[in-house]
């Protein structure tokens, strides 16, 4: 097995150089080289294997992943890792742990909405996780609807202190991740009420367990919440329950940096705008976007390979049987799911120059384009996430029966990363925000505001609405200012058609609730225009490597022909083009699925995942998968004896026709 | 719980006779009362309960799931259930075990394969379970493609026997469910080879296991292939694998209805037609379409419920009774037109299930009348069928997982398990893409076969190519205003135009294609998608059918019409790129099956709990502490969470070793 290389072959055929695609993937050569060096550091560090984890309990899922937080952190302080190297340390753990919320939501938050004292206080103790936070937002009522939370946080003007309550069983905590077993710390929302007048909902630092003993204070009621989807996958986390009996806290525990409560009891707005707030949301949705590619990539890359060596049918003419890989169905659902991941590369890319705009702005009181970026973010965390999960499964199925086993690390892969369609926003919640926003500007259009950003294109409205497609012949359709103009055309068209139908409407509201579903189609519209045109704008840049650009040429073709088939009642029904110039575009892609084809194993090698990290069997980068399905097959527990335990009570009379007296 | 029941109210707005609507689910009275009373047989039996599954780790599910099947059968057998009776009972208990696939696969091959000796032998002995028996046709390297396996089954003649052998390791067979730990037999399908010739592949009654320990016998290497997605689930059986090194048997093993090897070695066909074999296919397929409605009903059931429970937004302007609360997500448009249709689609492949039953007798007693001519037709509607129904069931699933919001994402909602359990039905028996195509080479091969120019006739669901001509030439829908959309003619005359002209299409490009089977694989992806056009026509047509049968009850028709309309409208309105770029309608009368299909929505809403009440699940079924009967959701969330092993003590196992020494910041020194 030592040595060969299956998938040599495949590679010997990319038509472009990998490892400047590898540079263009994670950003810079300096990404590559960090994330490269630390992804080793992990993948032969034996305390962070992964293959048996689907076969622990859940208790010891739990106990191996609290193990694996504590070296990690070890490990990062031993070897004096930078804040970047820990993080991608913590990235290749790929273990979900209370970790990803206290660096992920705990940190930001304080950073986002605490003073500069409070900052000073709390972020020490967490930088040195002397302290353990989690993010303690949703309720067992409420999740989409923040403002309806119903935890209590009331001012005593006596003691100085708030009193926080759970007035109901649905006011309890319920998800927040960590909260469950392992945080001492938690921000925790709830809403504030000084003399008796209700202020809405703010964050509290609130401790929730002794730090001697880890046990929950005094009023403090806490657990975990049970199972999650799938085996491994998120067991590993301990979201949580969290109910609160008057529990007290210092009045300097409520983040205080946009509002206040003073020692009299007032509650005060302070100087720093309410909207800096919405930077953090930003930052955090734009992080899941680029999870989302980093998801989708990994299963793309385990169903590439692995069609690559699946064999099957086609050797009655003699000579070995077809790569599945060759199958055009196989070819026209797998290949937009490979441009989809670099698609979502580089959106996610733009995203994090974006929240980096929008923060120095903010930071200069320009708040102009503040609601632009917030639709955004919020669109394409939507379209992103929902896409990567159904296309995760999609890269399961497209692996046949095998697919469908643990080892593949797809079924995991799937559990883990589904529920990003429901946190930090429900992905229709999203659309719909999107749509008002695209409404509002649709309104604003006569008055001369011009639109700015990503809705820059809606200022052109006149020339889109009656904008013809002048696509003659299937190359036509590789001028990216003509795909350019389609994604305009339709996105713009659904909008106003929206606006139209909106206007018949006497109550606004009532006409939005009513459309919801052509507002949330319109908002896809819009987000997947988004996507197109931010690929195109990236290949204008100077990209350096052999074919690298021919290929990324290629990936954006394919994604964005592959979205207007799928989506071709869209961009007929608004006539943005017509059905032949619809039946061209399908002809492209299929000779651009061809182009693509001998360049496929290289463009998933080029995300530079290791084994440890990829975890799957089927998508082993040396495509010896075979020997090592029936080796990883000899693992499983039902393999320890060969009679199986409850052979002699239940098989056995069974076979013997016992059953009757026999005591089940 | 407090006994009350929170969905009181969104019962009693129900327009139609729920307990009549719960006979036209089942499929008749008789029906009706015989699965009730087993599903609470076994809801009742404490043996049966299912909630702590997903919490198990793999041997211990495994154990008590072998108990769970030792128990159905121990009732079975005590309370003489009769054949269907059984059958319900192991429905019930909702845990995959080996009793599926004896029951469900290897009795029927033995009885669509063997010989009536054989069957005399051999089906007392499973049909008593003395014996245990798999299926054993895949292997791994080889599944879509069953003529390329390559496990061997050599005739000796000098001992009058076969030599069972796997040449290769790809050669081992992998996954047939039971196998790895149970099975005491297995129908292996292997290549057969009489004095050095390759015949192809056969079936063959092979003993894995001694019956008296339970070792598996000499030259036969076997065990489990590993964990599947999800927990639960699959994990319950045992899928395996299993090696043969020269493994001898008799050679009355072979299963030798349609054909045999003599005692001189000679390979013989019988006088049996080969296609019977393919009746046994069809019968298959059409349980796994019924299985498919019954999946995706159960997932709507859930998420309708909690939908109606859950509450989000909308305080603003919404108050009962003096207080102000806020609004049922259901009442929300885009969960309506994302969960509505899944309901309708539950019933729509509940119908079409049902035809398939009918379709299989009906082939059956034609090839028993050495009748061949529907075989081919009937066999590519139950390969599509199958394939639709699987795909669409397993998206629609997951999808009602989702509209569960974050609670959907716990195991006790349920979702996860059945999404995990019921998702490899896109995949076994076929895979959905393999089994299109097979679809798309019949329709191309009907085509070719219509005499240019002159109207055909066809029979069964290829009936419409008949009136090729007029929809290619003449057809324009004609619907101006909304309210045409709610005529079945209309309707089903949209979907044929689109299918036909899509199938037409594909044949057009294939003759531009000097080599048809380059031309196929080029295009192969236009012709799935003809296919699936074809296929959701068969779905909405026998939709309609049933709906011009006699109805009994109260409203009951009202509703299935309106179910109908939705399912019809919903697929327009997902495929109008289709509907568009055939030209069988414009822009103006798509969006007017959108509109449409609003109405249709504030129409259904108020009878939605009562058409998923009609399912008759028991909450133990169904398994979901959203989907409840009472909709008293939130304590039984709380309460479930508490059972979690991780709540067994206060503070968590391995807090000494790796929490606390972080948090006082003593790791550097730790062993961990
Ligand atoms: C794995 C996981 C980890 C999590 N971690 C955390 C955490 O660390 N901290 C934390 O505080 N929370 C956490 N959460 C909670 C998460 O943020 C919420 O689940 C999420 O916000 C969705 O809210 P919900 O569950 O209330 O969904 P609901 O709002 O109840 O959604 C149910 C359905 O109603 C629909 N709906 C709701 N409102 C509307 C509307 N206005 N219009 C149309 N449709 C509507 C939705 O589309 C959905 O289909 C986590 C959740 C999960 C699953
Ligand atoms: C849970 C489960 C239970 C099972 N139980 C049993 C059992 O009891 N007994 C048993 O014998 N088997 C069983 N199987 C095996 C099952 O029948 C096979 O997995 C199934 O037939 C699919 O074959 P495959 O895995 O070889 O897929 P593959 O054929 O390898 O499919 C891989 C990919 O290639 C594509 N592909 C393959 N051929 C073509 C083509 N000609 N044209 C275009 N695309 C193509 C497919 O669409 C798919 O995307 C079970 C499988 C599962 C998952």
């Amino acid at each position: 097995m030592e040595g060969v290389d299956h998938l040599a072959h495949e590679r010997s055929k990319a038509q472009f150089d990998v490892d400047q695609m590898k540079v263009v993937w994670v950003g810079s050569r300096h990404a590559l080289q960090v994330s490269d060096r630390i992804a080793r550091l992990v993948a032969s560090d034996p305390v962070l294997r992964k293959d048996d984890r689907t076969m622990m309990t859940r208790k010891e899922l739990f106990k191996n992943t609290l193990r694996k937080a504590a070296h990690g952190w070890k490990r990062i302080n031993e070897l004096r890792l930078s804040e970047e190297e820990a993080s991608w340390f913590r990235h290749y753990v790929d273990q979900p742990a209370y970790t990803d919320l206290h660096w992920g939501m705990f940190v930001p938050f304080i950073k986002g909405s605490g003073t500069e004292e409070q900052q000073k206080k709390w972020l020490p103790l967490a930088y040195k996780m002397q302290i353990i936070g989690c993010y303690a937002q949703t309720e067992l009522g409420h999740g989409s609807n923040v403002q309806g939370l119903e935890t209590t946080a009331t001012f005593d003007p006596k003691t100085d202190e708030f009193v926080l309550n759970s007035p109901t069983l649905t006011s309890s905590k319920w998800w927040p991740g960590g909260l469950g077993k392992a945080a001492t710390h938690a921000v925790a929302f709830a809403r504030l009420i000084t003399d008796g007048k209700d202020h809405g909902v703010n964050g509290f630092i609130v401790q929730l367990r002794n730090l001697d003993d880890h046990l929950p204070l005094p009023g403090i009621t806490v657990g975990d919440i049970g199972m999650k989807f799938g085996n491994g996958a998120y067991n590993s986390m301990d979201n949580g329950v969290l109910r609160f009996d008057n529990v007290r806290i210092p009045r300097d525990q409520m983040l205080m940096r946009v509002a206040q409560v003073t020692r009299e009891g007032k509650y005060v707005q302070s100087n720093v705008p309410r909207q800096l707030l919405y930077g953090t949301m930003v930052f955090v949705r734009q992080t899941i976007v680029a999870d989302a590619s980093t998801a989708l990539s990994r299963a793309v890359c385990i169903a590439t390979r692995y069609s690559a060596v699946r064999r099957q049918f086609g050797s009655e003419n003699g000579g070995v049987e077809t790569q599945v890989i060759d199958y055009k169905t196989q070819q026209s659902r797998l290949f937009p799911l490979l441009a989809s991941a670099y698609a979502f590369r580089f959106v996610g890319e733009w995203l994090k120059w974006l929240y980096t705009d929008v923060t120095q702005k903010l930071q200069a009181n320009d708040f102009s384009t503040l609601p632009e970026a917030h639709a955004c973010t919020a669109g394409l965390k939507s379209l992103t996430t929902s896409a990567t999960a159904d296309a995760i499964e999609e890269c399961r199925k497209l692996c046949g029966g095998h697919g469908y086993l643990s080892n593949s690390g797809l079924p995991e892969l799937f559990a883990v990363y589904v529920p990003a369609c429901t946190y930090e926003g429900d992905n229709i919640v999203l659309l719909l925000q999107v749509a008002r926003f695209l409404m509002k500007t649709v309104s604003q259009l006569p008055s001369g505001k011009k639109p700015v950003g990503t809705t820059s294109y809606m200022g052109r409205a006149e020339h889109l609405i009656q904008c013809r497609c002048n696509v003659q012949k299937v190359e036509d359709w590789l001028k990216p200012s003509v795909i350019l103009e389609a994604f305009e055309a339709r996105a713009i068209r659904m909008s106003i058609a929206c606006a139209q139908d909106l206007s018949k409407f006497s109550n606004q509201e009532e006409g939005f609730a009513e459309l919801s579903s052509n507002l949330a189609e319109a908002a896809v519209a819009h987000c997947q225009l988004i996507v197109v045109s931010k690929f195109i704008e990236k290949l204008q840049q100077d990209i350096p490597g052999k074919g690298v650009k021919e290929q990324l040429q290629n990936l954006c073709n394919i994604y964005a022909l592959y979205i207007i088939h799928k989506h071709l009642g869209d961009f007929l029904s608004t006539g943005s083009i017509t059905a032949k110039q619809a039946s061209l575009a399908n002809d492209q892609l299929r000779s651009l699925y061809s182009k693509l084809r001998p360049n496929a194993i290289a463009l998933v090698d080029a995300f530079n995942y290791t084994d440890h990290y990829l975890g799957s069997v089927l998508g082993r980068y040396d495509g010896d998968v075979y020997p090592n399905l029936y080796a990883e097959a000899w693992k499983d527990p039902l393999n320890e004896s060969v009679v199986p335990d409850g052979y002699r009570e239940y098989i056995q009379p069974l076979l013997k026709n016992q059953l009757r007296n026999a005591r089940l | 719980m407090d006994g009350s029941d929170h969905l009181a109210h969104e019962r009693s707005k129900a327009q139609f006779d729920v307990e009549k609507m719960k006979i036209v689910w089942a499929g008749s009275l008789y029906a009706f009362q015989v699965s009730n009373r087993i599903a609470r047989l076994v809801a009742g039996d404490p043996a049966f309960r299912k909630e702590n599954r997903a919490v198990l780790s793999r041997r211990e599910l495994f154990k008590n799931t072998l108990r769970k099947a030792a128990h159905a059968w121990k009732r079975i057998t005590e309370l003489g259930l009769s054949e269907e009776e059984a059958s319900w009972l192991r429905f019930y208990v909702d845990e995959l075990s080996y009793a599926y696939v004896h029951w469900g696969m290897f009795v029927p091959a033995i009885k669509g394969s063997g010989t009536e000796d054989q069957q005399n032998k051999w089906l007392p002995l499973a049909t008593n379970m003395q014996i245990i028996g798999t299926y054993a046709q895949t292997e791994l390297g080889h599944g879509s493609n069953v003529r390329g396996l390559e496990t061997t089954a050599s005739f000796d003649p000098k001992t009058d026997e076969f030599i069972i052998h796997s040449p290769t390791l790809t050669s081992s067979k992998w996954w047939p469910g039971g196998l790895g730990k149970i099975a005491t037999h297995a129908v292996v399908y292997a290549r057969l080879i009489t004095d050095g010739q390759d015949h192809g592949v056969h079936g063959f009654i092979v003993q894995l296991r001694s019956l008296d320990d339970h070792l598996p016998l000499p030259g036969i290497t076997v065990g489990d292939i590993g964990m599947k997605f999800g927990s639960g689930a699959f994990n319950s059986i045992d899928n395996g694998f299993v090696r043969f090194d020269h493994v001898h048997i008799p050679r009355n093993q072979m299963l030798m209805r349609v054909s045999q090897v003599t005692r001189e070695g000679k390979y013989v066909h019988s006088n049996v037609p080969r296609q019977l074999v393919y009746g046994a296919m069809v019968y298959v397929r059409q349980i796994i379409v019924v299985d498919a409605s019954i999946a995706l009903s159960r997932a709507v059931c859930i998420a309708a419920r909690y939908s109606a429970v859950r509450r989000q937004f909308g305080s603003e302007n919404h108050e009962i009774s003096g207080t102000r609360v806020e609004t049922q997500v259901i009442d929300y448009k885009t969960q309506q037109s994302r969960l509505f249709p899944l309901l309708a689609s539950a019933y729509a492949f509940r119908f079409i299930g049902e035809w398939l039953k009918w379709l299989y007798t009906d082939l059956t007693q034609k090839l028993e009348a050495n009748d061949f001519s529907t075989l081919p037709e009937a066999h590519a509607c139950t390969a599509g069928l199958k394939s639709l129904t699987t795909s669409a069931a397993a998206d629609g699933i997951e999808e009602c997982r989702k509209l569960c919001g974050g609670h959907g994402y716990l195991t006790s909602s349920g979702l996860p398990e059945l999404y995990a359990v019921f998702v490899p039905a896109c995949t076994y028996e076929g895979d959905n893409i393999v089994l299109l195509l097979q679809v798309a080479r019949f329709l191309m091969k009907t085509i070719s076969k219509l005499p240019s120019g002159r109207n055909y006739k066809l029979s069964g669901a290829t009936a419409y190519m008949g009136h090729m001509e007029h929809y290619l030439i003449k057809y324009s829908c004609n619907v101006q205003k909304a309210e045409d959309w709610l005529k079945p003619n209309t309707i089903l005359e949209a979907f044929e135009a689109r299918a036909i002209r899509m199938c037409f299409a594909c044949a057009q490009n294939l003759t531009k294609f000097a080599d048809q089977s380059e031309g196929f694989s080029e295009l192969s992806t236009d012709l799935v998608e003809a296919a699936i056009a074809h296929c959701q026509l068969i779905v909405v047509s026998k939709f309609i059918k049933k709906l011009r049968q006699n109805i009994e009850g109260n409203g009951v028709k009202q509703q299935l019409e309106t179910l109908c309309y939705i399912y019809a409208l919903h697929l327009i309105h997902k495929n109008s790129g289709d509907f568009l770029s055939t030209g069988c309608l414009n822009p103006k009368q798509a969006s007017l099956a959108n509109d449409q299909l609003r109405s249709l929505y504030a129409k259904v809403r108020p009878n939605v709990i009562a058409l998923v009440d009609a399912f008759n699940y028991s909450d133990h079924f169904l398994g979901s502490v959203l989907g409840c009967y009472d909709g008293n959701v939130y304590p039984r969330l709380y309460e479930e969470a508490c059972k979690d092993p991780l709540n067994d003590s206060v503070v968590a196992d391995g807090y000494g070793e790796y929490i606390q020494p972080l948090l006082n910041q003593q790791l550097l020194n730790a062993r961990l």
